[in-house]
């Protein structure tokens, strides 16, 4: 697969799985932003309109897997994650419904439309929800084979975080996707770098600048980041004895939190969260937007420089 | 389940015998909780065992049938009314309205899924259960129907009005919801908190067939639905009724939204229903 965004790859796979598996998908008027488009016109007898109403949508998706048919709920992160909040956490994990939510533009990396639509909480918002499991892929692959999980595998709510701009490919074709399991995507003696989403491939760059600086780091990619696997963080963190987490959300509450979380009650160890630093976005293309809160490999490099000074 | 005949003289009688007993059972849970929501319960009465006992194809035998017929309490703090219902038609023991709100129960404070047999949905924080009845609508591809009451009150929520548009679109035809229009809400009268307008009025606007009706009256109750099956589309059935009813002190009155009657206000409020 090219390096397309990861919201293209779930539109696809939602298609594909369409053709096999009886799903609804739903939309809040953002069907071609959020590539369900692709699946409205395959399936239109199982593609629910909601119009501008999100929390209505997260109901109906909950409503329709009540009765035994699973639900895809697609909007914005911060029109779900976020508005539809306490709908999520009363209507569908409550009663632990099998109901996936696709949330597309999380993060910065939405670019112009600027901070009101520049979803940094939603991970925070989500995994703190009972029942909830949360998935953040990196690449198109791995967002076409999470799709694949999030309605097949998990038989619960599911949060799966999607990224607006096309995005490098991290892993091959044969790639296989464990839920709830890091993949250790190269290892490293002096540092481990875990990230989450579309910054898995700064981090691998940013690991080949710190090469060039005779500094040998790991790189972990974290999709699942709940249930998290504190096994892998563990044992990197008992190796390395330094962990720089790396993530497009705030560093309250995300992935940073959640290894720390982790680290402390297995091996605690030095912890340098990198992200969006309790504040929020701005309008800007995506690369200026990613650049100017240091979400770069360059930027990366320069925290784990940090780290071990 | 579509009904040919009008409720004959014993059925109704039986009817009457039901909602009396799912006032009795409402009150018995609440008191033995000391806490709860009587008077939204007390005011329900009468729809709850209608459609539990009347009209709705649900079986204690066979609770989780697929095409079983849906309902959904989205005013959920009046689920005391739900839970009576529940017991008498045998998806539990009565004597678990003793338990009500304690720890361990299946009975929680607000309906839940996955505590309660015979809940189709968990409800409670209000203006989301008419969402999830309108998923349930559409999943159902005409193979039931799917009911829901919603408080008067709880329409100030927007998400009701969102679900409202939702049900028009899509023409949900197997969708009745009852307004429970007990004209008092937690703090003070309805229309002091929110003016409420015409209900029907305004449901009318977003294209629903509506009945006006006394919600404490069966015969309503079925002639509402009986031409309610008629309708293209999703129909409301705007229930005046009162808080509290079948106990005096409590109709009407704000401070019995959400509070649980002593020993002899309890005792004062089961005679007066035996009696009635």
């Amino acid at each position: 697969m090219a390096d397309i965004a990861t919201r293209e790859a779930y539109g696809r796979a939602l298609v594909e799985l369409g053709k096999k598996h009886d799903f609804y998908v739903l939309s809040a008027d953002l069907a071609d932003s959020v590539k369900v488009e692709y699946f409205k016109k395959e399936f239109p007898e199982r593609y629910i309109e909601c119009g501008i109403a999100e929390a209505n949508m997260i109901g109906v998706a909950a409503g329709i897997a009540s009765t035994g048919t699973p639900a895809v709920a697609s909007s914005y992160a911060m029109f779900t994650a976020g508005r539809g909040y306490e709908q999520i956490r009363n209507s569908i994990a409550y009663p632990n419904l099998h109901v996936v939510i696709g949330a597309s533009h999380a993060g910065v990396s939405v670019g112009e439309d600027g901070a009101s639509h520049q979803c940094c909480e939603d991970i925070a918002l989500m995994r703190v929800v009972p029942n909830m499991t949360v998935i953040s892929p990196c690449d198109a692959i791995e967002a076409a084979l999470a799709t694949e999980a999030a309605l097949l595998e998990v038989k619960g709510p599911v949060y799966l975080r999607l990224a607006r701009p096309n995005t490098p490919a991290v892993n091959g074709e044969g790639y296989k996707f464990e839920l709830g399991k890091g993949v250790v995507l190269a290892d490293g003696k002096d540092v481990t770098i875990v990230a989450t989403g579309i910054m898995v491939a700064k981090a691998l760059k940013a690991r080949e600048l710190l090469k060039a600086k005779g500094i040998d780091a790991a790189v972990i990619n974290i999709h699942t980041i709940k249930p998290l696997d504190r096994e892998l963080i563990g044992k990197y963190a008992k190796k390395t004895a330094n962990i720089v987490t790396v993530e497009e959300h705030s560093v309250i509450g995300g992935l940073g939190s959640a290894v720390a979380e982790a680290i402390t009650e297995t091996y605690p160890c030095k912890l340098t969260r990198v992200g969006i630093n309790d504040t929020f976005g701005l309008s800007g293309s995506s690369d200026a937007v990613l650049e100017y809160f240091g979400l770069t490999p360059e930027g990366i490099a320069e925290k784990v420089e940090a780290a071990l000074s | 389940m579509h009904k040919e005949a009008f409720l004959t003289h014993e059925q109704l009688m039986a009817l009457k015998e039901k909602a009396k007993k799912n006032r009795l059972l409402s009150l018995e849970g609440i008191f033995s909780a000391k806490s709860g929501h009587p008077g939204g319960s007390l005011s329900i009465a009468e729809i709850v065992t209608y459609l539990y006992f009347a009209e709705m194809n649900v079986s204690a035998d066979e609770p989780g049938k697929p095409d079983r017929d849906r309902f959904v309490l989205s005013k959920g703090h009046a689920a005391p009314a739900l839970y009576a219902a529940l017991c008498q038609k045998g998806f539990f023991p009565e004597e678990e309205m003793k338990t009500l709100r304690r720890v361990g129960s299946i009975l929680q404070g607000h309906p839940a899924s996955l505590k309660t047999p015979g809940v189709d949905m968990s409800t409670g924080s209000l203006g989301q259960g008419l969402s999830t009845a309108c998923g349930m609508a559409i999943a159902a591809k005409g193979a039931y129907n799917v009911y829901c009451i919603v408080g008067d009150g709880e329409l100030q929520e927007g998400q009701i009005w969102e679900a409202v548009m939702l049900a028009n679109h899509y023409k949900l035809s197997n969708l009745y919801v009852f307004v429970d229009f007990n004209k008092v809400q937690l703090s003070a009268a309805t229309d002091e908190i929110s003016r409420t307008l015409d209900i029907a009025k305004k449901f009318e606007a977003f294209g629903w067939h509506t009945a006006e009706i006394d919600g404490h009256n069966f015969e309503e109750i079925e002639s509402a639905l009986m031409n309610a099956k008629a309708n293209e589309g999703p129909t409301a059935i705007i229930c005046h009724t009162v808080k509290g009813k079948g106990v005096s002190f409590m109709e009407g009155s704000p401070k019995w939204h959400g509070n649980a009657p002593n020993a002899e206000q309890y005792a004062a409020a089961c005679k007066e229903i035996e009696e009635n």
